[in-house]
């Protein structure tokens, strides 16, 4: 028997909570996101290292729990950021689709309201998008990028860091479906 | 099929997107034309970016220029220290820079002179490591073009890469796709300046025998038709033995990190560059140090062929000016060795002539 205060780390499909959003919530928060992604590295060169956009793709398709919907939403920022670039669209699209995916596939296992399962799952997916967008902009696009491990983990940690006070911090947007 | 209707909807818009890449990588060669979806990303972003930006400029204006005030005496007399000083370096150079002028245009060089250039803010960037683009507030409407230079005070920024209504995108020089041609102000080697993918920008093509040392500044080439020549483009700070060619690491001159404000350069115009009459003869007085000497002349072909053109423009022909035949009407002025201070040629011609004797009109028939 467990105490009340202890968080139960897996959930059964009937104990886990699904929840929406106000469709301007949906709308402005990944807008959001990925202005603040273009305008903050300008001021503050260190913020280059976080991906704000990748904190809102997790967070969405963490609460609500629907593969579909978490994949749109995925496929939806990925495609926005893609545009600020002057790469082909479609490199961060295709590698936060799959984040978005996997990430409501794994919501609807697990109970991702805690902030130990909230840092490791950041650090995971972080690092799964990182692999996926190396890939894809080397074999796709033909981008000459250069990987490290401790650059990529470093980065990791920050935006797990970041990501629990950011999560936190758009609970309140949630909403019980 | 309902089992697997979730994973058939990712494959599907993975699918999706993977031909759209390979379209968009198929067409970037021959196409420059802004996709549909890029033109709303951008035109959604960038207001919200100019507005804040205004406001944080506007603010910042405000209290730098009415309130934050301290220092601002002292400072003003060090500039005036500063102004001083920089005026007799101006002397200095302006002198140098005429000396440079003339004997570019004995050799018939051509220099590409920033002709008009349009200042411009930095609104926002790519937000992506990856991608080292920068907005400015300034687009078509503006008479932005692609592959229009960037530059600060500093040094080059980049080039324009995408335009649209009233901003537009700039490639940083450290970005991987960038490619600016350079030389080396030293040793006047030529390389292809390049991004790396970590950031760090690189002097590529420059043999493995030559010596480049740390320090040496880069400047542009002019090679590549974008940049002007002659501008500071960084400085080498590690140099190490490639198989083939040096692996040159340069930091650059502008901040690209914290770029503000921007100059796009709007037109360049290409000319010879412009030498004074006065400065004739001086240009002359170099060549014909570096010539071998000549026979002496009667003096009076002598106060000709040196105060003609000098003292009496009006009555030289048309042919005779001095820059672009300078072997007919200057080198018999002053003889190697002999020749007198430029100062002299231009200012004192007459006491070689005599007076009383007419003077012939040998301009065009000068001795050879």
């Amino acid at each position: 028997m467990l105490p009340n205060n202890v968080a139960v780390s897996y959930t059964s499909q009937q104990q886990i909570e699904v929840y929406r959003f106000s469709w301007p919530v949906a709308v402005l928060v990944p807008l959001m996101a990925v202005f603040l992604q273009a305008f903050l590295p300008l001021r503050f060169p260190f913020f280059s290292i976080f991906d704000l956009p990748l904190l809102v793709v997790i967070f969405f398709a963490m609460a609500r729990r629907s593969p579909v919907t978490g994949l749109l939403t995925g496929a939806f920022i990925g495609l926005l950021q893609d545009s600020l670039t002057q790469h082909p669209i479609g490199v961060y699209g295709i590698a936060k689709t799959v984040v978005g995916y996997g990430a409501s596939s794994l919501g609807v296992k697990l109970d991702v309201e805690n902030a130990g399962t909230r840092l490791l799952v950041t650090i995971g997916f972080y690092v799964v998008h990182e692999l996926l967008y190396f890939v894809i902009a080397r074999g796709l696009v033909g981008l000459n990028l250069h990987w490290s491990w401790p650059h990529e983990l470093i980065s990791a940690v920050a935006n797990a860091i970041l990501g629990v006070f950011l999560f936190a911090l758009m609970d309140r947007l949630k909403q019980r479906a | 099929m309902g089992r697997y209707r979730n994973f058939n909807v990712l494959a599907a818009v993975i699918a999706i997107q993977v031909v759209g890449l390979a379209v968009q990588v198929k067409r970037s060669t021959e196409d420059h034309s802004t996709r549909l979806i890029r033109l709303w990303a951008v035109s959604t972003v960038t207001p919200f970016e100019k507005a804040i930006v205004r406001i944080q400029t506007g603010a910042g204006g405000i209290w730098h220029n009415y309130f934050y005030l301290r220092g601002v005496r002292q400072e003003n007399r060090d500039l005036h220290e500063q102004i001083q000083q920089l005026q007799l370096e101006q002397v200095r150079l302006r002198q140098d820079a005429e000396q440079a002028r003339r004997l570019q245009a004995l050799l018939g060089f051509k220099e590409q002179f920033i002709a008009q250039t349009m200042p411009a803010q930095v609104i926002g960037s790519s937000g992506s490591e990856q991608s080292r683009v920068v907005y400015i507030d300034k687009g078509s409407n503006a008479g932005i073009k692609r592959d229009m230079a960037v530059i600060t005070a500093d040094g080059v920024v980049g080039k324009v890469l995408n335009i649209w209504d009233s901003s537009s995108q700039v490639l940083l020089l450290n970005d991987q796709t960038s490619g600016v041609g350079a030389i080396l102000e030293q040793s006047r080697l030529q390389g292809v300046l390049k991004g790396k993918a970590s950031g760090e920008l690189v002097l590529d093509k420059v043999m493995s025998d030559e010596e480049v040392k740390p320090g040496d500044k880069v400047l542009t080439s002019g090679g590549d038709r974008i940049f002007p020549k002659g501008l500071v483009v960084g400085t080498v700070t590690k140099v190490s033995k490639g198989a083939e060619f040096l692996q040159i690491s340069v930091k650059p001159s502008a901040a690209l990190n914290h770029l503000e404000e921007v100059l796009v350069i709007m037109r360049k115009e290409e000319r010879e560059p412009p030498s004074s009459t006065a400065a004739t003869a001086r240009a002359a007085d170099i060549l014909a140090q570096r010539l071998p000497s000549v026979p002496d002349q009667p003096p009076a072909a002598q106060a000709t062929g040196s105060g003609v053109t000098q003292t009496k423009p009006a009555d030289t022909p048309p042919g005779n000016s001095a820059l672009p035949k300078p072997a007919t009407g200057t080198l018999q002025v002053p003889k190697a060795g002999t020749a007198a201070p430029p100062s002299a040629v231009v200012s004192k011609p007459v006491p070689k002539t005599k007076p009383s004797q007419p003077q012939p009109d040998t301009a065009g028939d000068a001795p050879q």
